[in-house]
């Protein structure tokens, strides 16, 4: 691969999973560096979803090894690898619906990433903030849209405090100007030295914070390096024509 | 733009919720002396009512905070009657066998929660039902027990019935008041949280970071040993011991019925739900079959007309909160509306409304 994995922070080797007879994720390798920010894209049914969910451990894979850190989490659970710092959301959003927008987050701040009282007030208050939430502090989460949802699958996973971040489509549906707040909110993070992983099928959005840009096809990584290199890669054309667009 | 003058603020209880605190240890003062001015059948159906008040509460914590709906509850206060029972025949004083026999239930349920927490939704619900009746027939086949023909907890005779009555009264509402408060404390704090993020979906509970298993335990254990206490505190008041009266499903259709009309998932709507159980039975208990269509009536009429049930319904509509364990973020006035925000990043997402 183009990129020296030195420090990798995370790395998957060899990762299979199926499920029952459906190979959804073949052979794929993957690491990247603390600092860096890597853009995920593939036609529906990838398996993006897939690597995230094994990255994080909600489901283990079939075979295959995930480090992070420096250690091996294969064998570690989700709530684990969140309080190492390796923290998901979700493409469908799961929001805790009978609670508010704050306990939400609060959750994520004193569990997830450890803190006291009044230090997880404060954590949660800001990653509402920083997410543009706070209006919405006091609704319970059943009460809000797709959009809001959406946030607070950010917020929540920032109250954790992460190292790593890994974004499962959280800009689809944006309108230009949300999609650009949304793209200041990450960037905002890098300058925080959150690592980044981040699905996404808007590849201008994903293209104005990504430096690196992975694209997987049919369960595999297809392309792997330079964004703009990546885009113009023929296997990668040949996925999303093959494929059918998105 | 420089600094924001004031920051949003948590909030935990109102000005209600603190006049509520005042007057609920008015109610338990007033309680603890009552029996001086009650009969003696008073004073017996007020130990019915915090003994209802206690399961209320337990099963609400489990279910309604915890998303962990159980139908065999009965088999955690069959068999705080039956440890009760067992230590009292092995000579310890039969008042302090009552709580040696929760602490029994509580350890008991430990391991037994290893593998009924493996099963969801229905599969546990359905499984808490079978281990209550399991365990109702190993109970049986003590010989202490004598099957059906059940025994009955002699010792408290020897104590002096008014004596006996009172006594068993106050440690009833000792009991309640220590349970209630230990659920208060624990639903409130981060604890709490946890537990309804665990309810409201555990996939994404853990993904935060909540420990899933080792919290849903803690609760089941902890619902357990209330629900323990309540059986044997049933016994002392009753003294004698069937395995059937006591492993009866009726006691968990009670506090299923207690805590749908009071308003699930609310820590007052279990004790109103008890309240108002305890006076139906109180009104109409003598009427026989048509006392349980009559229970069975009003629980269809409120999940059809008041699926939040009584509390639910009255902090829906009045935003009263009584005993609030959540928090509410207070915002001052310019952040609320976004005009002090400061940076460019702390405006992203806005709220159009
Ligand atoms: N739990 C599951 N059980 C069975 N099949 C699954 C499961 N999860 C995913 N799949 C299948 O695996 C394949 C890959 O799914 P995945 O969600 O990882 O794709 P994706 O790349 O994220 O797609 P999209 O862009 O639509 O989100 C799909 O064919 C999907 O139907
Ligand atoms: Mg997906």
């Amino acid at each position: 691969m183009t990129h020296p994995q030195q420090q990798a922070v995370l790395a998957a080797a060899g990762i299979h999973r199926r499920f029952g007879a459906l190979v959804v994720l073949e052979a794929v390798d993957f690491a990247m560096a603390a600092d860096e920010a890597v853009g995920i894209v593939g036609p529906n049914g990838a398996g993006k979803t897939t690597l995230l969910s094994v990255l994080s451990g909600a489901f283990p894979p079939s075979a295959g090894s995930v480090s992070f850190k420096g250690g091996d989490v294969t064998a570690l659970p989700a709530t684990a690898r969140c309080r190492l710092g390796l923290v998901r959301t979700h493409q469908v959003p799961k929001p805790f619906s009978g609670m508010t927008t704050f306990e939400n987050v609060f959750v994520a701040a004193s569990h997830g990433a450890g803190l006291g009282r009044d230090e997880a007030y404060e954590e949660a208050l800001g990653s509402l903030k920083l997410c543009g939430m706070l209006g919405v502090a006091n609704r319970r989460a059943e009460t809000l849209g797709l959009l809001d949802r959406k946030r607070l699958e950010l917020a929540r996973a920032l109250a954790a405090r992460p190292t790593l971040l890994l974004l499962d489509e959280i800009g689809g549906g944006l309108t230009d100007g949300e999609a650009g707040e949304l793209v200041d909110t990450i960037k905002e993070l890098r300058r925080r030295k959150i690592g980044i992983v981040w699905i996404e099928h808007i590849v201008h959005i994903l293209l104005q914070v990504a430096e690196r840009l992975i694209c997987m096809d049919a369960g595999r990584i297809i392309a792997d390096g330079e964004p703009q290199a990546v885009m113009a890669d023929p296997q990668v054309i040949h996925a999303y024509l093959g494929g059918g667009p998105k | 733009m420089s600094v924001v003058p004031t920051s949003p603020m948590i909030e935990r209880g109102t000005a209600t919720s603190r006049i509520a605190a005042i007057a609920v240890a008015i109610v338990i003062a007033l309680l603890a002396i009552a029996p001086q001015f009650l009969s003696a059948g008073a004073v017996d159906r007020m130990t019915a009512l915090f003994i209802y008040v206690i399961l209320a509460a337990m099963w609400n914590a489990l279910a309604g905070f915890g998303g962990l709906v159980s139908v065999g509850q009965q088999v955690f206060f069959g068999l705080g009657a039956y440890f009760a029972i067992r230590l009292a025949d092995a000579g310890l004083n039969p008042f302090l066998a009552l709580f040696a026999s929760g602490i029994i239930v509580g350890a008991v349920s430990w391991p037994l929660s290893l593998f009924m927490l493996r099963l969801k939704n229905g599969e546990f619900a359905i499984g808490m039902w079978v281990i209550a009746a399991l365990t109702h027939l190993l109970v049986n086949l003590d010989r202490l027990v004598q099957g059906e023909t059940g025994t009955s907890l002699i010792s408290l005779n020897v104590y002096d019935a008014s004596i006996r009555r009172v006594t068993i009264y106050w440690l009833a509402l000792a009991s309640m008041t220590a349970l209630l408060a230990a659920l208060f404390g624990l639903l409130r704090g981060s604890t709490g949280a946890a537990i309804r993020a665990i309810r409201d979906n555990e996939d994404a509970a853990a993904s935060v970071g909540v420990r899933v298993t080792g919290t849903k335990r803690l609760l089941f254990v902890l619902a357990a040993f209330g629900i323990g206490i309540a059986g044997a505190l049933w016994l002392a008041t009753s003294i004698t011991f069937q395995p059937k009266t006591y492993f009866n499903v009726q006691w968990t259709a009670y506090m299923i019925f207690m805590v749908l009309v009071g308003g699930i998932g609310t820590f007052e709507g279990a004790i109103l739900g008890a309240l108002v159980f305890f006076l139906i039975e109180t009104w109409f208990g003598g009427a026989g079959v048509w006392y349980l269509i009559g229970l069975g009536a009003t629980a269809v009429l409120f999940s059809l007309f008041l699926p939040r049930g009584l509390w639910g319904t009255i902090e829906e509509r009045f935003g009263l909160r009584l005993l609030p364990v959540g928090y509410r973020v207070k915002l001052p006035a310019n952040v609320a509306d976004g005009g002090m925000i400061p940076s460019q990043q702390a405006t992203t997402y806005q709220e159009k409304a």
